[in-house]
């Protein structure tokens, strides 16, 4: 499903190339022992003493809650309508969450608490891969 | 200027500042380009009007507060020239679109000469919650004495927020971690509805008695949008039927963006005592602006933030949840009021008890009104009917929309759960 391509900034960049490289990765606190995302310049739980660094995690999650889009502020996926859109619970952080428009479930049929495992797709206008998760088991 | 934490006790203000006069601009789908139809000439209507229901002349006014912001969602393009009209109609203010797409104290002042005496100006931003705080609070402080609060919103042509990023092909900013999936404008109230539903049951058909109601109240609100140009009463079947927007949101769950300007007066409450109408009395503000762990704040994080409002508002106020005897807290959308109602512990309806709640009388006739006022679902996308209507009520001045039960203390307030600011009303100052 074709999507706007992230532009990343410098905080963000690491995110998104790892992505490029299939890996999941989320900022993660030394100091306090916390993952984060989206990423922020400080740590939200110790800052100003954090030490953040990158973090590969497994890529697995369950489905958290969502919703059915029918009518899209987004052009670019106006044309895909209706779509599911899930929030996804990080295995390692349930408090960690992640957009998905689950593919390969059929839409308006989201299993919530079902488990999922990330995916990367390619967006059409850069080239840049996006997570996406998929219903698994 | 804020309070938004718990354990800060009484507001210090208290019963000290009220509200004593209302003034509401007509009501359009559209700017029609005329400059008598503007948003600034609304807000000049908006605000003469407040001074006469306070039956006040304009030399007596020393504060101003507004929200700089009115638009709706659609911008006036950088290169679109401004109607030869409007510029001859109004003096210029340091924005070019002052008066078309966006307010200032300077703009207002200038066009407004009678206001010779304002020495004291400040920005609420977002909307009328934010304004009345700011301005309940200085006159609090010795800062101002009879202050103007408005807020003005236009809306231009055009789809609702389908231009800037959300039309290109690629996304920065905040925007990254959310756009390329489309979790945009009714998304959040769509994920926590359908939480709400699977963690307490119910589902989204419960959701009609308060839509409904919300729409006869405001057909019942003179000012409002829908009583002017389209008094319609909605069904359940109407509403059960309507087209998804973001499913479980539809059509009837959104608001529908439109002009106007409101503005109000507040003063101390000892110079209150001989001005034209009843003073209403603000009992405590307070704002929430909970921040998500991650991408979306959460149903637990929303419900967490709703209950510690209430304990806030409470607690400031010095009073008890069984001493409202109304809320009119925001509702655009819809689907998540009764987050706030529960965090309110209106009428002893606690977390996941809304929805059963709204199969009761919420009626005005009855003994539990909710949303009096019809909220943006009612009049059009303001967010200023709640606060109207609380004076509304406790002056009883409110018409066909009072309340049968005495109305002695309300609330109003948003655009929480994702951040907003909350006002407590009083007819009596303690």
């Amino acid at each position: 499903m074709p999507k706007q391509s992230p532009i990343p900034d410098e905080l963000s960049k690491p995110f998104w190339d790892a992505c490029n490289e299939e890996r999941l990765v989320v900022q993660y606190c030394t100091t306090c022992d916390r993952i984060q995302h989206p990423p922020e310049p400080t740590c939200d739980q110790c800052a100003p003493n954090e030490k953040l660094e990158w973090k590969e995690v497994s890529g697995r999650g369950k489905v958290y809650s969502y919703g059915i889009m029918h009518d899209c502020r987004v052009r670019i996926l106006q044309p895909d309508q209706p779509f599911n859109i899930a929030l996804v619970q990080l295995e390692e952080d349930p408090g960690i969450l992640f957009y998905s428009h689950l593919p390969g479930t059929p839409v308006d049929q989201v299993p919530i608490g079902a488990s999922v495992q990330v995916e990367f797709e390619t967006t059409p206008t850069t080239g840049q891969k996006v997570p996406e998760w998929r219903v698994v088991g | 200027m804020y309070r938004g934490t718990e354990g800060l006790g009484v507001w210090e203000h208290k019963g000290k500042v009220a509200a004593v006069g209302i003034g509401h601009s007509p009501t359009d789908r559209r700017w029609d380009l005329r400059p008598e139809t503007s948003v600034g000439a609304y807000a000049i209507i908006a605000l003469r009007n407040a001074m006469e229901d306070a039956g006040i002349s304009p030399d007596q006014v020393d504060g101003l507060v507004l929200d700089p912001s009115t638009t709706t969602g659609a911008m006036w393009p950088a290169d679109r020239p401004i109607p030869d009209e409007f510029s001859q109609a109004f003096k210029p203010g340091a924005n070019k679109v002052d008066g078309i797409s966006s307010l200032s104290t300077e703009w207002l002042v200038a066009n407004m000469p009678e206001l010779s005496n304002i020495n004291f100006t400040m920005y609420g931003t977002t909307c009328m919650s934010n304004a009345i705080c700011v301005a309940a609070q200085a006159i609090g402080d010795g800062m101002a004495n009879t202050c103007l609060v408005l807020k003005a919103w236009d809306n231009l042509e055009g789809r609702y927020a389908q231009g800037g990023d959300n039309a290109l092909d690629t996304i920065g900013g905040s925007g990254q971690w959310s756009n390329p999936w489309g979790a945009t404008g009714p998304y959040y109230p769509a994920h926590w509805f359908t939480s709400y539903t699977n963690k307490y049951g119910g589902n989204h058909d419960m959701m009609a008695p308060f839509v409904v109601n919300s729409k006869r109240n405001g057909l019942l609100f003179p000012e409002g949008f829908w009583a002017q140009h389209r008094p319609e009463p909605l069904t359940v079947e109407d509403y059960l039927s309507a087209r998804w927007i973001v499913k479980p949101v539809n059509l009837y769950d959104c608001d529908i963006p439109i002009t106007v300007a409101v503005a109000y007066v507040f003063t101390t409450a000892e110079r209150a005592k001989d001005m034209k109408q009843k003073p209403v009395y603000i009992l405590n503000h307070s704002e929430a602006r909970p921040k998500p762990r991650s991408v979306e704040l959460t149903l637990e994080e929303c419900e967490d933030s709703a209950a510690s409002l209430g304990r806030r508002l409470y607690e400031g106020a010095g009073i008890t949840a069984d001493q409202l005897s109304f809320e009119n807290m925001y509702d655009g959308y819809t689907l998540f009021h009764h987050l706030m109602m529960e965090g309110l512990n209106y009428r002893g309806v606690k977390q996941g008890e809304g929805l059963d709640f709204y199969q009761t009388d919420i009626s005005i006739e009855g003994p539990n009104p909710v949303s009096p006022s019809g909220g943006n679902a009612g009049s059009g996308r303001t967010r200023i009917w709640m606060h109207t209507d609380c004076i509304q009520q406790i002056q009883g001045r409110a018409g066909a929309r009072q309340i049968r039960i005495p109305a002695n203390t309300g609330v109003s307030g948003g655009p929480h759960p994702r951040g907003g600011d909350f006002v407590v009303w009083g007819s009596t100052p303690d």
